[in-house]
């Protein structure tokens, strides 16, 4: 039982409780239970509301709790600490709790990461470019958080599942995802790209926030069915504000699921800085339904593979939910449609570029000696090879037909639509052109 | 008068109602700093702060919730739902709250929040994008449901809608935003017609067409092709959907003995079926035909690539006004 779920709720409402580092005591835990009781009562005092209060945290991580006098949120860094392995220079540094994880990465498996990333650096600007080009309608580029998508999804297995946001494009490409596939929405040739059995990933989420529910019944079904295999789902610190986000927090808390949550804090929700949404670090969200938080460097993609891989041991091992706030930054514009220029400071831009999730690899396979110029080359012709197969897999996509509209609404005849196609397709037939290629006007 | 977009008229009828009345404020995601993705707010958190433009977390059942909670308090909020598909989460919000507190208070609490979202498709967009969700809320007792299709009644209603006592969700024809149109910001908006009146657009002694929102533009062009062929076509803009101003529609089916509906939404429990009922119900005796609907179709809102299938298009309206005339059409030889 974690203490956190015993903490007067009014504390995170009011925002009036000072920061107070995580005790692990026994009296903390009678503390928060006994305001709780009190506060039930209505008989909070005001010297009681502004009292420190007291949080376990089972993850060991160090735990905070909201509060006007909590800057960590606003500056980042100041409270939770941020696990790093591999600093923005490409330095190694060592971290005791985390470095056990990823003991086993290679020199070979750290190139193939490398590649990855780049591949991904790649397919987003392709796409980016296909956008330009009229040939996607929309796109949301993952510029600059290739690493905690690359990270993390390469600590999964196959039979693990994945719920993403529209925005974990470079998490499909890595688990297999046809590259058209990733495209097929973005053009407008289909609602869903692929089959979500066929690579254990769902398709993406547009509704903000919506998808943590579904992974988080998801895991239920994994716990119900005894299996060790895990539940990850994908969303931004914008999301974290969303009811669905704080419903599947409670949910996931409350029966312990397999799940792992994995926020990607990106700084902005179109042009919402992060502190709009949240008084607190976002790791904290977490720590307050009780379930274990680390927050990590999301440009980092040895240290989210580490936390990636803590989370999952604990999922399988029985140990309930873990939520990860992976610190990262969208480079780009929130899509293709949005101009940042009306609400962010480039100096922000400049600062992130020093912290490039795909340059502090290259520094450290550069170190180690490994960034050879074969190397080199072998990565770019991997990523010029997968650019080509993506354009031409956009471009070559036979469009949808006309009655496509009617497919797939349900899974057994229905009376009212099939009626309706019956019409539909008598005035298409009117036209003498059974393609209703006639149909150029619909949408003015 | 002034040539401007339709969403500058709305950003211009927004600045009157913030001038005239400080208990008016702006809520939504987006809607400060960025001016709302589609800008229909753009420069207004500059000249009237923060704490009447507000950017809010991204919580549409926090937005429109709080919004509750300031009606309480006096204050006529007028939240901004980024598009048409992210309203549901505010809709316990919306149908429990904010529709039923003044009956459940017996009067005691009014709730004059104005909803604002863009709605309808044709844009190209993803998935949830250009839904057209109003008869959910038409269905809903307790909401005045409207929607203005020129730049003219997008600046006077939205003030209209914000001087209401009652709750008013103002639905907003997204792909008409950019369309220009003559506007006369000095027009008192008491003494224009009142948003729950209808409007005939065009004359005419044939058919009457009904529609609203994105669609009055192409029942407009609908009528004018119908012209060239020699039948002349009556466009009425329902302006309000709940309640609907059945009097005029009635009065020109009167005349007509045709009706033909026309909405982007899908077709079954919709508001042409609600305005289909009501006047057979009115003028049963009137009616030479049975009344046509020409709307979207029973699906999820589709893909852009087949959108065009889906949205009521000039041709396929036409073909509906051949069929309540009795000419041919594509259904010649069915019977309903
Ligand atoms: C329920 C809902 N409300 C609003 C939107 C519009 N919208 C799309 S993305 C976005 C911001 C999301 O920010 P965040 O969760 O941080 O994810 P990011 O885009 O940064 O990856 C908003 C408001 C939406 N898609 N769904
Ligand atoms: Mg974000």
């Amino acid at each position: 039982m974690h203490c956190a779920q015993f903490l007067p709720r009014w504390l995170y409402h009011l925002n009036i409780v000072s920061m107070v580092t995580i005790n692990r005591g026994k009296g903390a835990r009678e503390a928060g239970k006994r305001r709780y009781h009190e506060s039930c009562r209505g008989m909070v005092t005001r010297r009681q509301k502004v009292a420190a209060t007291v949080v376990t945290d089972d993850a060991g991580q160090g735990g905070t709790i909201a509060g006007q006098d909590n800057n960590a949120g606003r500056r980042g860094g100041a409270g939770h600490s941020m696990v790093q392995l591999i600093t923005p220079t490409g330095e190694r540094v060592s971290h005791p709790e985390y470095d056990p994880w990823v003991r086993d990465v290679s020199d070979e498996q750290l190139c193939s990461l490398y590649e990855d990333l780049v591949v991904i650096r790649r397919i987003d600007k392709e796409a980016t470019a296909l956008q330009r080009q009229g040939e996607l309608g929309l796109w949301p580029p993952l510029l600059g958080q290739e690493a905690s998508q690359v990270g993390s999804v390469r600590s999964l297995r196959d039979d693990d599942f994945i719920f993403p946001s529209y925005r974990e494009n470079g998490v499909a490409y890595c688990r297999g995802v046809d590259l058209a596939d990733i495209l097929r929405v973005w053009r407008g040739a289909a609602s869903g790209g692929w089959d979500p059995y066929a690579v254990n990933m769902a398709i993406p989420q547009i509704v903000i926030g919506a998808q943590t529910l579904h992974a988080t019944g998801y895991a239920m079904g994994i716990q119900n069915d005894g299996a060790d295999s895990a539940a990850i789902v994908y969303f931004g610190d914008g999301a974290t504000s969303e009811g669905d986000v704080n419903e599947a927090m409670v949910f996931a808390a409350s029966f312990q699921v397999p799940l792992v949550l994995f926020c990607q804090n990106n700084h902005w929700a179109i042009s919402e800085p992060v502190r709009l949404q949240s008084h607190t670090q976002l790791v904290d969200r977490g720590a307050g339904f009780g379930i274990p938080s680390m927050r990590v460097d999301g440009n980092d993609v040895l240290a989210v593979m580490a936390a990636t891989r803590v989370a999952l041991d604990r999922a399988r091992r029985g140990g309930g939910p873990t939520f990860i706030e992976a610190v990262t930054y969208r480079m780009g514009p929130h899509t293709t449609a949005d101009d940042p220029t009306r609400y962010r400071d480039p100096n922000e831009l400049e600062d992130w570029a020093a912290k490039d999730p795909i340059g502090r690899v290259h520094a450290l396979l550069d170190r180690k000696g490994l960034f050879t110029a074969e190397f080199e080359a072998g990565v770019r012709t991997k990523a010029d090879a997968v650019a080509r197969e993506l354009r031409a897999g956009c471009v070559g996509m036979p469009d949808p037909e006309p009655l496509d509209v009617f497919k797939h609404v349900y899974s057994t005849p229905n009376s009212w639509l099939d009626r309706q196609q019956d019409h539909y397709s008598r005035y298409l037939a009117s036209f003498g052109d059974p393609a209703g290629a006639t149909q150029e006007e619909g949408a003015r | 008068m002034t040539q401007m977009t339709f969403a500058r008229a709305i950003n211009s009828g927004l600045r009157r109602s913030l001038d005239n009345d400080p208990k008016v404020l702006l809520m939504g995601e987006d809607i400060g700093t960025l001016g709302g993705v589609f800008r229909v707010t753009d420069g207004l958190q500059k000249d009237f702060g923060k704490h009447r433009v507000v950017d809010t977390p991204l919580a549409e059942s926090g937005i429109v919730g709080t919004a509750v909670g300031l009606a309480y308090r006096g204050y006529r909020p007028v939240v901004e739902i980024q598009f048409d598909g992210f309203v549901y989460p505010a809709f316990d919000q919306i149908v429990s709250q904010v529709a039923k507190m003044h009956y459940r208070s017996r009067g005691a609490v009014k709730m004059p929040i104005t909803i604002r979202i863009p709605f309808g498709g044709g844009i190209g967009s993803p998935e949830h994008h250009s839904e057209s969700p109003e008869a959910y809320f038409a269905h809903t007792a307790g909401l005045r449901v409207v929607t203005p299709a020129s730049p003219q009644d997008a600046h006077t209603m939205i003030q209209q809608a914000i001087s209401c006592d009652d709750p008013v969700v103002f639905f907003e024809p997204k792909r008409r935003y950019h369309d220009k149109g003559e506007v006369d910001e000095s027009l008192d908006p008491n003494s224009a017609p009142p948003m729950g009146q209808a409007r005939v657009v065009t004359d005419g002694s044939d058919v009457t067409l009904v529609a609203y929102g994105p669609l009055v533009k192409t029942a407009r062009d609908a009528a004018t092709a119908a012209a060239d062929e020699g039948v002349s076509v009556e466009v009425i803009d329902l302006r309000s959907l709940a309640p609907v101003d059945f009097a005029t529609v009635e009065a020109s089916v009167r005349k007509t003995g045709r009706l033909v509906i026309t909405h982007e939404a899908g077709q079954s429990g919709g508001l042409g079926a609600e305005v289909a009922a009501s006047i057979t119900e009115r003028c049963f005796y009137h009616l030479e035909a049975a009344p046509v609907r020409i709307t979207g179709f029973d699906v999820p809102y589709p893909y852009s690539k087949v959108e065009m299938h889906h949205l009521p298009n000039l041709d396929r309206i036409l073909d509906g006004v051949d069929r309540a005339l009795g000419r041919p059409n594509s259904l010649s030889g069915l019977e309903g």
